[in-house]
Parts: C-alpha cells; sequence; structure tokens
C-alpha cells in the first residue's frame, strides 16, 4: 500500500497539491521553497528552475477559496 | 514521436510465449518470441537475414526457427546453424537476439544497446504473481501513439466521462490531486484520495460494499512502459490502522505495461490484481468483464484523438489545468529519457 499522498521522501521530490476547495496549485521543491500558481505548466518551470528563483521563497499563504472546485 | 530505446519494455505475458511462434513489433523492430523446451523465453529479430522472411511464419525445430522460406535455421542466440546446399554457413548469417527476462508474469525485452541492459532495473509488478492475489488480464492493440495512453492513465479524471457506470463517479473528476515527481528514481506518483463516494459498479459488485466509499487512487508511473494504479476500498470512513495489516479493506493492484509498437501503435497491456474474493471465479468473470470494457473505451477514445492529431497543424496548442498536473509531469520524464535513453540523466 502507498503511503499518504504527498509524504514521499526522497533527495529531489518535486510536489505539487491542489488545494482543497480551490482551483489553487501549491508548489514544493526539496529545497524547500514553495509557490502557488493557477495552472501546472507555469508552476513545473518554477519548481525545475530550481535553484533559480527558489532562495528566499516565501512560504505564500492562500487566500479564501474563491469558489469550490467541487461541484455538488 | 521519438522511443527511449534503451529502456525495458512488455513484450508479451509469459503465458502468450509457449512452443509457437509469436510475432510482436516492439519501438519498430519486429521481434519472434518462443520458449525453448528447456522453459527459457527467446525473442529474436523477426526477419531471415537471407531474404527477410518473417521467421514468426516459419516453424520452430526443437529450439532452433527454420525459415519457411529456404530453411536457414536459427538458434536460441540468433546464430545460423544451418543454410541450404552448402556446408560453410556466411559469418554474417545471424539475427539479433535481445535480451529476455519474465518477471510478474511479464516478458519483459531490451531493444537498445546490450552493454546498457540491467535487468535490475525493470520495475516490479509483483501482485501479478503473487497466489495471494486473483488476477484477470487482457492486452489491447492501440492504433494510437503511446503518449495518449500515458494521458489518459496519469489523469483519471477522464473516468467520470469515459467510464461513468463502470469505474466513473463524480468524485473522481471533482477531488484534488497530488502529484509528486521523484527526481533521482524518475517516478511520477498522483494520489487521489475520496473520502466520501459512491461506489461505482466494478467495486460494489466486486466487493459486495453497500453504501457510500472511501476511495484512494495512488498511481506510480515508471516510466516508459510500467503503470501502477494502487486502489483502496472501504466502507466510507474506514481508514487503514496506524499499525498492522489494512484487513477492513479492499485492495485491487492495477496494472498496465505501455509498449509502443511503432509511432501510430501501442500494446495496451493491462491486469487488475486484487486481494478479495480471490476464489471466486464470477468475481473474476465479472471484473475480466468490466476493465476490458474499460479499456475498450479507452482504445476507441484514443484511436478517435490519434487520427485527429494525424491530420492536425503543426504547433496545435493544448491547453492543461490542474487535473494535468501529472500527465506533464509524466511526459516530461519521457522527453529526457527519449533524448538520454536513461532515467536519471540530468535534465
Amino acid at each position: 500500500m502507498s503511503s499518504r499522498a504527498g509524504t514521499r521522501s526522497g533527495d529531489r521530490v518535486y510536489r505539487i497539491h491542489w488545494v482543497p476547495g480551490t482551483d489553487t496549485l501549491r508548489g514544493i521543491c526539496h529545497c524547500g521553497a514553495e509557490r502557488l500558481a493557477e495552472e501546472p505548466v507555469e508552476l513545473w518551470e518554477w519548481l525545475l528552475a530550481h535553484p533559480q528563483g527558489h532562495q528566499g521563497a516565501a512560504v505564500p499563504v492562500p487566500g479564501p477559496p474563491r469558489r469550490l472546485a467541487m461541484r455538488e | 514521436m521519438a522511443f527511449a530505446r534503451n529502456q525495458w519494455y512488455v513484450a508479451a505475458y509469459g503465458g502468450e510465449v509457449g512452443r509457437n511462434l509469436l510475432a510482436r513489433t516492439v519501438l519498430g523492430e519486429p521481434l519472434v518470441l518462443y520458449r525453448t523446451g528447456a522453459g527459457q523465453a527467446v525473442a529474436l529479430a523477426d526477419r531471415c537475414v537471407h531474404r527477410r522472411f518473417p521467421l514468426s511464419e516459419s516453424r520452430l525445430d526443437g529450439d532452433t526457427i527454420v525459415c519457411g522460406y529456404h530453411g536457414f535455421t536459427y538458434d536460441p542466440t540468433g546464430a545460423c546453424v544451418f543454410v541450404p546446399g552448402q556446408q560453410r554457413i556466411p559469418r554474417t548469417a545471424r539475427v539479433v537476439s535481445f535480451p529476455v527476462v519474465e518477471q510478474d508474469s511479464f516478458i519483459w525485452v531490451w531493444i537498445g544497446d546490450l552493454d546498457r541492459a540491467d535487468p535490475a532495473a525493470i520495475p516490479r509488478a509483483p501482485w501479478l504473481a503473487d497466489p495471494r492475489y486473483a488476477v484477470v488480464r487482457g492486452m489491447a492493440p492501440l492504433n494510437a501513439r503511446y503518449g495518449l495512453l500515458v494521458d489518459n492513465l496519469l489523469d483519471l479524471s477522464h473516468e467520470t466521462y469515459l467510464h461513468g457506470g463502470y469505474i466513473g463517479t463524480p468524485e473522481v473528476a471533482n477531488t484534488p490531486i497530488t502529484t509528486e515527481v521523484d527526481e533521482d528514481r524518475g517516478i511520477v506518483y498522483v494520489s487521489r484520495h475520496m473520502d466520501d463516494a459512491d461506489c461505482p459498479p466494478f467495486y460494489a459488485r466486486s466487493t459486495g460494499i453497500q453504501g457510500r466509499i472511501t476511495r484512494w487512487q495512488d498511481i506510480e508511473y515508471h516510466p516508459p512502459c510500467l503503470y501502477l494504479l494502487h486502489s483502496r476500498i472501504a466502507p466510507q470512513g474506514v481508514y487503514p490502522p496506524a499499525e498492522g495489516e489494512d484487513r477492513e479493506a479492499f485492495h485491487a493492484e492495477i496494472v498496465y505495461a505501455i509498449t509502443p509498437s511503432t509511432e501510430h501503435t501501442t500494446y495496451d497491456f493491462w491486469a487488475v490484481a486484487r486481494d478479495f474474493a480471490i476464489d471466486d471465479e464470477s468475481v473474476s468473470e465479472y471484473l475480466h468483464h468490466s476493465n476490458h470494457t474499460v479499456v475498450m473505451q479507452d482504445v476507441t477514445a484514443l484511436n478517435i484523438l490519434e487520427q485527429v492529431i494525424a491530420t492536425e497543424p503543426d504547433r496545435y496548442q493544448e491547453l492543461s489545468i490542474n487535473i494535468d498536473t501529472g500527465g506533464l509531469a509524466a511526459r516530461r520524464l519521457l522527453a529526457r529519457m527519449v533524448g538520454s535513453g536513461t532515467v536519471g540523466a540530468a535534465r
């Protein structure tokens, strides 16, 4: 059985969480830098550019959900 | 679309390879597969060195293949051991013998550089040969490039729309995913954990669960060929214990081997291994029928898509959204492998 989503160990693991209840993606580099984005192409480009633009990248605080991603 | 040549690919199920000659084309390379009397699987180039007659259209004589046109005879190493009408066998009378590994019920072949064939690099799917699991399987030829099947399997939100009534429910498309890429190991992980979901017929009928479920989909894609979907199904609200076995859940290990045949055709090997009702043949029949139906829904859609792509102008601009996060990661790793031939190479 796999581990819980988003907890994989490894020296160079890039991770993108889709923030529940929003349309926002949160990218997390193996160096600890984080960034929010609204679509995956831009976020992958930023992650894979490591270390360019990753130093001192503040952990962003997501705003309140603009709308629910879930449709009922 | 280029191929990642220095990689292992599934050419067949072990059960397909026996004392008859089986033709398969992998990465554009025609192969003939058979098994020696001692049980060793063999893959040779499927063209007689003399006048190109397919060896797969020939016959086995013991462990050798006798060409059905002029009788050139090849041993399992590809060496020619007989030519008609003369004693001297030309030095170049040899067909390529491709490295073969039989593992987890698959016949893996290596088409690339011989000195780079490392069997330890073959990713594992142990459930397919584990007596604690019951397995149903099949293979569907696809008239589409392999990348379309990779896209399809990395984004399971399509289950809701293409496979409704089988494995798709609204929650699949509506549940956010987590995507991870292990850059050093060259593996893409995509997880979708649905805490409270409809139980699709595929699982309701096979597990007997009544009512809603907690459904986890954890994908591991080992590019280019092996795709694993760890599917956990449990009554809604039942989670794995902190320690010990996850006995309250049903587990299905869904395995695909994605093997490019030509630039525009693909072998879609599929298997479903389950740890429940393993002796119930009616469950096996149901899951085989259902998963075959699902696979053929994909085949129909991807064959259409291949025709669309084949006739579109260059540089068509796709649109990618959140659901494509894993598929984009897979595309990048594949592109890197095509370029470098290995998984772990620098970008």
